[in-house]
């Protein structure tokens, strides 16, 4: 590995550090017993099997935002349009496996595939948008959100809602569709393996084949694209349909994992995460897993933080805001790269001339 | 206090990514004296006049100005100390007027507001003091880049520069021009200013500067007084050893015309007319040169053989094939390679490895291919071939082509656009900013390609280069072809440069010939 690549790992890892440093910072502010509460921040998550679970079955939904993510920022395209396809691919795939009636193994297969169509669907929007007319796909994929949080609630509210409930909810999923647990004592779930495989397949994707070659180009330099001869138009458009593919799996996946109905009744905020975890991977889909981990493990120690000592909640959202706020900062550590590339290189200059 | 101006001493400059772009170097300047800075692309020149101008921190080594130890944090201050700088790539806002560009972020004041009034009378008086007449209110934009040029120098001595720094000044200029540019030179140098000039172009070195100093893999080799020293020294000095840059061409037979061109009109959104009737044709086996001052429609012809711009009007056909209605991509299945002018904007994507940057423009070529994915292997020991034969310098495929030098950038580029052995090649200034050495290399290549029967187009600003390469010879001026030369012996670059400023220009018969060639 050469001294860039570590540095940029060494980078990121910085990041995380400032960031729990931060946590502690807070926590040290607002708790009257400081030591027990980061002690538990840092170390309960890891205390028992539950708790582990709870922090993969964290990490599934961001695995999934993340990847998506990370392919639209490797063609150099700012979207975020996820959010609104994880609710949208929520309640498309809440009605077929509220209503369908499908044997046990299939029946969640059936209802992952209307969840990524319709994830395909409601990112091709800004896609087209995009590749035909050049429109800004931030500002488009942002009205997307509103968009399908507004047209999912009115299904929700008017077609799928179990009066019987208070709450709003829909109807019970039938449980032939519901992904199994997988480890027993915890929610852990069938989701987190098609997440791993998600991500080999979209590595695969991205750094093993053409179209993924092309898919990089662009973003590096869509005039370079288009110079050697590829369909910059369709490297878009492929790369919405992937982005709302993966997207709309994590939505359904997240639904028939964890619930029994569909329960959402705000924007899941998925969309947003995703976008911070690619940053947190440098965009590589295996990065992702590790990031969405990370992002997970600080979600659970943050919430028993906040159950079992007397920190709020509000102090995880901080924390996120700020590992964004460094990462995105990079150039915070250039000047120690600078110091450290000549260390390296006088060392060897030093050795060179030994041999001499 | 020393005799000299500036002294830069055991200079060293290790950038982030690791590249070692100055190792040791020495460089000093006498006041008043016209100092050339020579070297291959990546020998570490502009490093050194980027520390020197404050753009960049050493990371060993000291600098003396005026006897006294200096350190620049950024060019502003070493503006303020006298230094200044004309950018190979102007630096100027087009759409301003000269005096605003001239009095940018010093303008004359009158209560809130900027007083263009004195802005055109402070450019005007500057102008007179150091005798570079320029027409103050006149856009930018519209000034030729000579006078473009002299703006640049104006803005730096605005600013109070004693040592001015130039940095390939000639590249974009005619002969004529340069020899005006000499002129004022001279004048500064005169008036006790100090020059640093960065070239590759020997002869003009000779013909300009006092002394010279030679820069070799980012140390500086030598310092010569330049009347002591033949161009051949020089070149050795450069190059670290000897190197016979004569091609062979071997003599010619043509075959077809790959390229036809007739009647190719072109009008731009601004209504001006870029091209009139351009008719001609490229046989195979030929390499049709094409020179004449930037901005006389080779731009929109290029443009428009390379599918950017519309053909608006006559017709273009490469292997007898109308390609009016193909695109980028679909002019690439016809065994065609295109090296651009600008390498950076079009012709690599810098972030992405070299191996990937190699193979962009063949990705549907079966043999990269393996079960659908892309086979590493082949590819690997295709671009592992390619960085030897071209002697591409860098770490290896899997670097970011971005960390190249330009000329190393641009081996990849041609070594890309080559690779498949195209029938129709268009160069456009294939060696500009390229050292000596990597441009035989790719000189090399399109003699070779030629050989093998490819049509090849070569636009360049370069005029040895054209003379160099080309078997056949066009002028364009103002969107017309005004010469054609059938062979370029007894050809030279004065002869050229008047055809290229339209003082001359052949009869409607000679220019007849470019179709279809001659036997």
């Amino acid at each position: 590995m050469n001294r860039e690549k570590t540095f940029n790992i060494l980078c990121t890892a910085v990041a995380m550090l400032a960031a729990i440093l931060v946590a502690f910072l807070i926590i040290i502010l607002v708790s009257d017993k400081p030591v027990e509460s980061i002690l538990i921040f840092l170390m309960q998550p890891f205390s028992s099997g539950r708790y582990v679970g709870n922090i993969v079955e964290t990490a599934i939904p961001l695995i999934f935002s993340g990847l998506s993510m990370a392919i639209l920022f490797q063609a150099g395209l700012f979207n975020l349009g996820g959010e609104g396809v994880f609710f949208m691919a929520g309640i498309v795939g809440s009605i077929a496996a509220i209503w369908l009636k499908l044997p046990i193994f299939i029946f969640p297969l059936v209802c992952l595939a209307v969840g990524a169509g319709t994830g395909i669907l409601v990112m091709l929007v800004p896609g087209a948008l995009r590749a035909k007319f050049n429109a800004n796909e931030m500002v488009t994929s942002l009205m997307m959100n509103n968009i399908c949080y507004g047209v999912g609630c009115y299904i929700l509210n008017n077609m799928m809602r179990d009066t019987a409930v208070s709450s709003l909810v829909s109807y019970k999923y039938r449980s032939a569709a519901l992904l199994p647990t997988i480890v027993s004592g915890t929610r852990v779930h069938v989701g987190i393996l098609i997440a791993l495989l998600c991500a080999a397949m979209v590595y695969v994707f991205l750094y093993k084949t053409k179209w993924g070659l092309q898919v990089r180009a662009t973003g590096a330099n869509a005039k370079f694209a288009k110079y050697s001869g590829m369909n910059v138009m369709k490297v878009i458009l492929l790369v919405h349909v992937i982005a709302g593919a993966v997207a709309g799996c994590g939505g359904i996946v997240e639904c028939l994992g964890l619930h029994k109905r569909f329960e959402w009744t705000a924007l899941p905020g998925y969309g947003f995460d995703g976008a911070m975890i690619a940053m947190l991977a440098n965009n590589n889909p295996l990065g992702v897993i590790g990031a969405a981990a990370f992002v997970a493990y600080l979600r659970v120690g943050a919430d028993l933080v906040s159950r079992f000592a007397d920190v709020p909640t509000e102090m995880v959202s901080i924390l996120q805001t700020l590992i964004i706020l460094l990462i995105s900062a990079e150039k915070f550590l250039h000047k120690y790269k600078q110091r450290w590339m000549e260390k390296d290189i006088q060392i060897k200059e030093v050795q060179h001339e030994g041999l001499h | 206090m020393s005799e000299y101006i500036l002294e830069m001493n055991h200079i060293a400059k290790i950038y982030g990514n690791g590249v070692v772009a100055n190792s040791d170097v020495s460089f000093n300047l006498k006041k008043g004296e016209i100092h050339a800075l020579v070297g291959e692309n990546g020998a570490g020149k502009s490093t050194l006049m980027k520390i020197l101008f404050g753009m960049e921190q050493p990371s060993r080594g000291e600098i003396f100005l005026r006897g006294e130890k200096t350190v620049f944090s950024g060019s502003k201050e070493a503006i303020a100390k006298g230094i200044g700088m004309v950018h190979q790539h102007f630096m100027l806002v087009e759409s301003f007027t000269v005096a605003q560009n001239i009095v940018l972020g010093m303008e004359p004041k009158k209560g809130l507001f900027i007083d263009q009034k004195e802005a055109v009378r402070f450019t005007r008086e500057l102008g007179e003091r150091f005798n570079l007449p320029v027409d103050p209110e006149e856009t930018t934009k519209n000034l030729p880049v000579g006078l473009k040029q002299k703006v640049e120098i104006l803005k730096a001595l605005a600013r109070g520069a004693e040592i001015l720094i130039l940095d390939e000044p000639t590249a974009v200029l005619t002969p004529q021009e340069i020899d005006q540019l000499f002129e004022e030179l001279r004048q500064l140098k005169a008036q006790g200013h100090t020059i640093v000039f960065i070239s590759h172009k020997i002869p003009e070195i000779k013909q300009i500067c006092d002394r010279i100093t030679v820069m070799r893999s980012g140390r500086t080799i030598e310092t010569y007084q330049c009347e002591a020293v033949t161009e051949q020294q020089i070149s050795n000095a450069i190059m670290g050893c000897e190197l016979n840059t004569a091609i062979e061409r071997g003599n010619k037979k043509y075959g077809e015309a790959n390229i036809q061109v007739r009647d190719l009109s072109y009008t731009d959104k601004s209504g001006v007319q870029a091209l009139k009737g351009i008719s001609f044709d490229i046989r195979e086996g030929m390499v049709f040169g094409i020179a004449g001052v930037q901005g006389n429609g080779q731009v929109e012809l290029v443009d428009i053989l390379t599918r950017r711009k519309a053909v608006q009007s006559g017709e273009a056909r490469f292997y007898g094939q109308d390609i009016s209605a193909a695109d980028q991509k679909s002019i690439r299945e016809l065994s065609f390679g295109y090296v651009p002018e600008d390498r950076l904007e079009q012709g690599v994507a810098a972030s992405v490895p070299i191996s990937e940057n190699m193979i962009s423009n063949d990705l549907e070529n079966n043999d990269f291919q393996k079960h659908g994915m892309l086979d590493f292997q082949k590819i690997d020991a295709f671009v592992k071939e390619n960085i030897e034969s071209y002697e591409i310098r860098c770490a290896g495929g899997s670097q970011p082509v971005g960390m190249l030098s330009g000329g190393n950038m641009q081996k990849v580029v041609v070594a890309r656009e080559c690779g498949h052995n195209p029938g129709i090649l268009i160069a456009e200034q294939p060696t500009r900013g390229v050292d000596v050495g990597a441009a035989h290399i790719i000189h090399k290549k399109i003699v070779q390609l030629c050989r093998d029967g490819a049509s090849v187009l070569l636009v360049s600003a370069d005029l040895a280069e054209i003379l160099k390469l080309s078997d056949v010879l066009a002028v364009m001026y103002e969107g017309e072809i005004v010469a054609f030369f059938e062979s370029t012996e007894g050809l030279n670059e004065e002869k050229l440069g008047l055809f290229m400023l339209g003082i001359e220009r052949h009869g409607p018969e000679q220019i007849r010939k470019a179709v279809n060639g001659h036997e």
